[in-house]
């Protein structure tokens, strides 16, 4: 029995096996088109472009434009902007500080709100899931109308501006001041505070 | 150099004499490899912590882009896996596999192309955080892919590239385990064989389905088993597999209970990977699943429990060699703290504890505990004992080396304590739903101290790196004094 190919097919692929199958196969069976999850692809979350990103475009023509193309809020620029803000939030690892789902304990949905469900998540800007396993910061899944634009373009450009304490890095690298001090948000910073607003508006469209 | 282990003579172990069973450059070259990535990477997670005393240095322009915080974090956790680990036990498996099996690995080309293949593959990874290409995926973050600066058509398949290194390197070890097919396999080699294979399937599923087939919460289950399995597959089995080669070696004596260790073996194999889900619990995860991730999780501990009562028993009788072998001291001690955190798994794998602790600092406690405390400690171990033999020469100082012990040591259960604490303390006040302000204000001291006891780990690193450059270069002879080991095999 100790020999070479014990161990190669009945150890090596043999148990690997068995747990793909019931830690993968299973819950993707039972998440899958079996409740009638159906999987939502970019186009179709960015179906309808966000309040908050139609206030972008009006409280930063220039930069918006400049950004997108057009000063329009389209839908293909609002999926655009969704899909850069992931790439950042995943690129500058902000999923390592701040998680992204609801536990039903620990009073987790009076501190950030409801309990989060698969079905939100089957979709494409939860490709791969951005989860996270440690929380610096609160949970984002429901930041989703709990601040303003405003709010974020100051937090952004130095955490500190409004909360005195925090921890969180500076990210004013996405910003950059007029002579007579306006701040100019770059496609970076739409794109970030596009993505932060929209989670959890998921949670409420069935 | 006389061969201190019982090898089986094959004949094909005796084809070619002009070339050496062991290939001491190859060795010597990951181990360099090996330590530069565990340098940078102490480095890295030093600099995170400062983020969190507010003393980080990189805040002004394009710097403070390319090293935040987030991207740093990253060069951390992902220099550890695949640089100081992944090159330090590649160069051991150099040393073992031939010594065991009697044959030599597949090609001494082969060797040195994976060596450079890999240090470029770290490089282009780290390049790819800096530009913002980090993957989703935990311990996993290596860019899928990317196009660096404006060349459209230069695209750099990092993800891809990892997994040709990762199919070479199994060539080159399984060729040696192949062609000792027939022999009677000893528990180092069952553990090298699954793991390789374990690596580099590990390796495909964590990187490809969630990215490319699974959405959400499904492919959130087959990133949980790859965090595991990185961990329980491939570093476990091969440190491991390690400890059952080094340990009888320097005590001269048979590993206590050969049933044991088949136990040991059969049970990581089989339950081990069944736990992987347990790494998002609570989640909209089906609870059914949780429920088969905790249990076989619990029934993990009673695995372990075996394998280190088989160590210990081992030990029986020759407790005065710790006192003597700095080896076979990093080599319990970091047994002791495998057993702390298999111990405390059984616990935190629970939802009570789960609700508590899941996203606090205890977890990064108990993950640099097993990382740290225990395989980055058998590493040490494996290279106190490897160094002179590789280089030919004495250690230069030896109270750099217990320098080095004691530092780490006491770092790093200084380390665990404070963040278990930390993280108990922020998990309570996340429950009774204190104002986040105020949570950060409970850790402050706990992160301050954090970084206090990094500080002890990098000091400790810095005078064993001194010691390793100076023996190379200016140690006395080495020569092996004592008479060959009997051999590691259980005495029917
Ligand atoms: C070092 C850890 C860390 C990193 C990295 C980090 N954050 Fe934070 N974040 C925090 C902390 C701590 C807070 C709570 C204090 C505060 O509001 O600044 C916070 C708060 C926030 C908030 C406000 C939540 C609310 O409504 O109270 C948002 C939004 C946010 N972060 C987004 C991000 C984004 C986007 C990134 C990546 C570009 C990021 N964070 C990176 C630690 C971090």
């Amino acid at each position: 029995m100790e020999r070479f190919y014990t161990f190669l097919f009945v150890a090596g692929l043999g148990c690997f096996a068995i747990a793909f199958v019931l830690s993968m196969i299973f819950p993707w069976m039972s998440l899958g088109s079996y409740h009638g999850m159906e999987y939502k692809t970019l186009e179709d979350l960015a179906a309808r472009p966000s309040v908050e990103f139609v206030e972008l475009s009006k409280s930063y023509p220039q930069d918006f434009a400049q950004a997108f193309g057009s000063a329009e809020p389209t839908a293909a620029a609002f999926a655009e902007a969704l899909q850069r803000g992931r790439d950042l939030y995943v690129g500058q690892a902000c999923w390592h500080c701040h998680s992204q789902y609801v536990r039903p304990v620990a009073n987790e949905d009076l501190r950030f709100g409801p309990v989060s469900v698969a079905q939100e998540y089957q979709n494409a800007l939860a490709q791969p899931h951005l989860w996270g396993t440690r929380r610096v910061g609160p949970d984002l899944s429901r930041e989703h109308g709990k601040r303003t634009n405003d709010w974020h373009v100051a937090h952004f450009i130095n955490p500190k501006n409004v909360v005195a304490n925090s921890v969180m890095p500076r990210y004013d690298f996405y910003f950059s001041f007029d002579a007579d001090g306006r701040v100019r948000p770059s496609k970076d910073a739409l794109s970030l505070i596009t993505y932060v607003q929209w989670l959890g508006s998921e949670s409420g469209r069935r | 150099m006389s061969s201190s282990i019982a090898v089986p003579l094959s004949a094909a172990g005796a084809r070619d004499e002009a070339v050496p069973l062991v290939d001491y450059g190859l060795i010597r070259a990951h181990l360099y490899a090996a330590f530069a990535c565990l340098a940078l990477s102490m480095l890295a997670g030093f600099l995170y912590s400062l983020q969190f005393l507010g003393y980080y240095p990189f805040t002004e322009g394009r710097l403070a882009e390319l090293l935040s915080p987030g991207h740093v974090r990253l060069m951390h956790t992902n220099l550890v896996a695949y640089g100081w680990l992944v090159n330090g036990f590649t160069g051991m498996l150099y040393y073992v596999v031939p010594r065991l099996t009697g044959e030599r690995v597949l090609s001494r080309g082969l060797g040195t192309l994976i060596f450079w293949a890999w240090q470029l593959i770290l490089v282009l990874a780290a390049v790819g955080y800096l530009l913002d290409h980090g993957q989703a995926i935990e311990w996993g973050e290596t860019p899928t892919g990317f196009r660096p600066g404006t060349f459209e058509l230069v695209y750099v398949p990092v993800d891809a590239l990892v997994t040709v290194g990762a199919v070479l390197v199994i060539l080159q070890f399984m060729v040696p385990l192949y062609r000792a097919r027939h022999q009677k396999y000893y528990v180092t080699l069952w553990y090298f064989t699954a793991g390789l294979v374990w690596l580099a399937l590990t390796y495909l599923m964590g990187n490809v389905l969630p990215e490319w087939v699974l959405p959400g919460a499904s492919g959130a289950a087959v990133t949980g088993l790859f965090i595991h399995d990185l961990v329980g597959l491939y570093v476990t089995p091969m440190g491991w597999g390690l400890m059952y080669f080094f340990v009888p070696l320097i005590l001269r004596k048979p590993i206590w209970s050969h049933s044991l260790s088949v136990i040991g073996f059969w049970a990581l194999a089989f339950f081990y990977p069944l736990g992987g889900v347990h790494h998002f619990l609570l989640s909209p995860i089906p609870d059914y699943v949780e429920f088969g991730a905790i249990s076989t999780t619990i029934a993990i501990e009673i695995v372990v429990t075996t394998v280190i009562v088989n160590f210990f028993m081992s030990l029986r009788g020759s407790w005065d060699k710790l006192r003597t072998s700095f080896a076979l001291r990093w080599f319990y001690t970091g047994a002791v703290m495998y057993m702390i955190t298999c111990f405390q798994c059984a616990f935190q794998t629970t939802w009570a504890f789960q609700e508590i602790i899941h996203f606090s600092d205890w977890v990064v406690g108990h993950a640099h505990m097993i990382m740290f405390g225990t395989f980055t400690f058998w590493v040490y171990g494996v290279i106190d004992w490897l160094w002179p033999r590789v280089t030919g020469r004495r250690w230069y100082s030896t109270s750099l080396r217990s320098w080095h012990y004691w530092l780490s040591a006491i770092g790093i259960v200084l380390m665990f304590t404070i963040l278990t604490a930390g993280g108990l303390i922020a998990g309570y006040m996340q429950k009774d739903l204190n104002p986040w302000e105020q949570i950060i204000d409970a850790q402050a001291p706990f992160w301050l101290f954090r970084t206090v006891t990094g500080a002890l780990l990098i000091i400790g690193m810095l005078c064993q790196a001194y010691n390793m450059v100076m023996t190379a270069k200016a140690g006395k002879p080495f020569e092996e004094e004592e008479a060959p080991a009997e051999s590691p095999e259980p005495v029917a």
